[in-house]
């Protein structure tokens, strides 16, 4: 007898199992990128333990930047743009020429560099009103991390010739200490318009 | 020619051959697969989140506890009006939820990843710093001190 040909399997409704499939992964998901600024937010401080005396910290310690209501920049008094913010936090953090007006720096021993100046105790303190909107807020803290993430890729380059983050933790503690400046919130207030 | 017979003795023209549109489906299928997340939570507001360009990528995303602000869907705006509202998990919250909120999420990650949860701030760009003062300062009461401003990640901050 003649070999049957083999019975081929009806595939016609695969590709309507395929398409219920797809239509089912297409109305349960969503495309989410989940990108952000990290964060710390300061704990609440204990009420029962004694505060230490607050710091008087000088003048030239501290970046003011504020945002008032209508979203306008102020940083040490003067209003000034977006694009300069991050030149000026850089110039902050960074801090060259260790003019009078610029923070303090000291002499301190760290992994990987040895004896370097390091910022004593400055400080970004941020401040804006509560009629600010959300996304200027973000805005001027990314301008803030921009400032300080581009001086430590910079710092990563010049010294491990690594981009930051491709860095281990070590390097990276010690990068951050280089140019260590913490951005500071104070409660906001009414600063007006 | 005349030997081969067309196998299904199909009506009309010449049909084309399906056989890879399964194939082909499936490419897709698999696409959305890999890129995309399921949604657990189904959004009751507007949320266009701010953007910017030092976005991190979110990591472990069981870490993650998400809180939602902004103005509600327009087909709520009757039932709840259009002021900037919190939701957490799939329902309008008040400030004060927040705390137990966070205690809730704590209690489902296991002991040892509890230090390591964070909170993600998906907000609309529009809402004012009023609202999300709040939330950040019930977040600090509740100890859950690791935040993360949800954005999206663009090569120039534009419109300032």
């Amino acid at each position: 007898m003649a070999k049957r040909e083999v019975q081929e399997i009806n595939a016609g409704s695969m590709a309507d199992i395929a398409f219920l499939l797809l239509i089912f992964f297409l109305v349960t998901t969503t495309m989410d990128s989940d990108t952000g600024l990290m964060r710390r937010l300061p704990p609440i401080p204990d009420p029962n333990m004694e505060q230490p005396e607050d710091q008087q910290i000088k003048q030239r310690n501290i970046l003011e930047v504020k945002v008032n209501r209508d979203n306008l920049l102020l940083v040490e008094g003067e209003i000034i743009s977006f694009s300069e913010l991050r030149q000026i936090a850089k110039d902050f953090i960074a801090n060259v020429n260790e003019s009078e007006d610029m923070p303090e720096k000291i002499d301190r021993e760290l992994p990987y560099f040895g004896l370097v100046r390091v910022p004593k105790n400055a400080v970004i303190s941020l401040q804006n009103d509560i009629g600010t909107t959300y996304g200027v807020y973000i805005a001027v803290q990314n301008e803030l991390l921009a400032a300080r993430d581009e001086l430590r890729d910079q710092l990563a380059m010049s010294s491990f010739g690594m981009l930051y983050d491709d860095l281990d933790v070590d390097r990276q503690t010690a990068i951050d200490d280089y140019y260590k400046v913490p951005i500071s919130e104070a409660e906001p207030k009414k600063i007006g318009g | 020619m005349g030997k081969f017979k067309r196998s299904t003795g199909g009506k009309g023209v010449g049909r084309i051959n399906t056989a890879s549109l399964p194939d082909v489906v499936f490419m897709l299928l698999f696409f959305f697969m890999t890129t995309t997340v399921m949604r657990e939570v189904e959004l009751k507001i507007d949320v266009k989140v701010p953007d910017a360009t030092q976005g991190k990528k979110l990591e472990k995303k069981s870490l993650a506890s998400f809180v939602y602000i902004g103005e509600p869907l327009p087909h709520l705006r009757a039932t709840f009006g259009s002021e900037p509202k919190i939701q957490l998990n799939d329902s309008f919250k008040e400030v004060d939820d927040i705390q137990d909120f966070i205690a809730q999420e704590r209690e489902q990650l296991d002991e040892v990843e509890r230090s390591k949860m964070l909170v993600s701030l998906k907000i609309d760009r529009d809402t004012k710093m009023g609202i999300v003062v709040d939330v950040k300062q019930a977040l600090r009461r509740a100890n859950a001190l690791k935040i993360m401003y949800a954005n999206q990640n663009v090569d120039r901050i534009r419109g300032l």
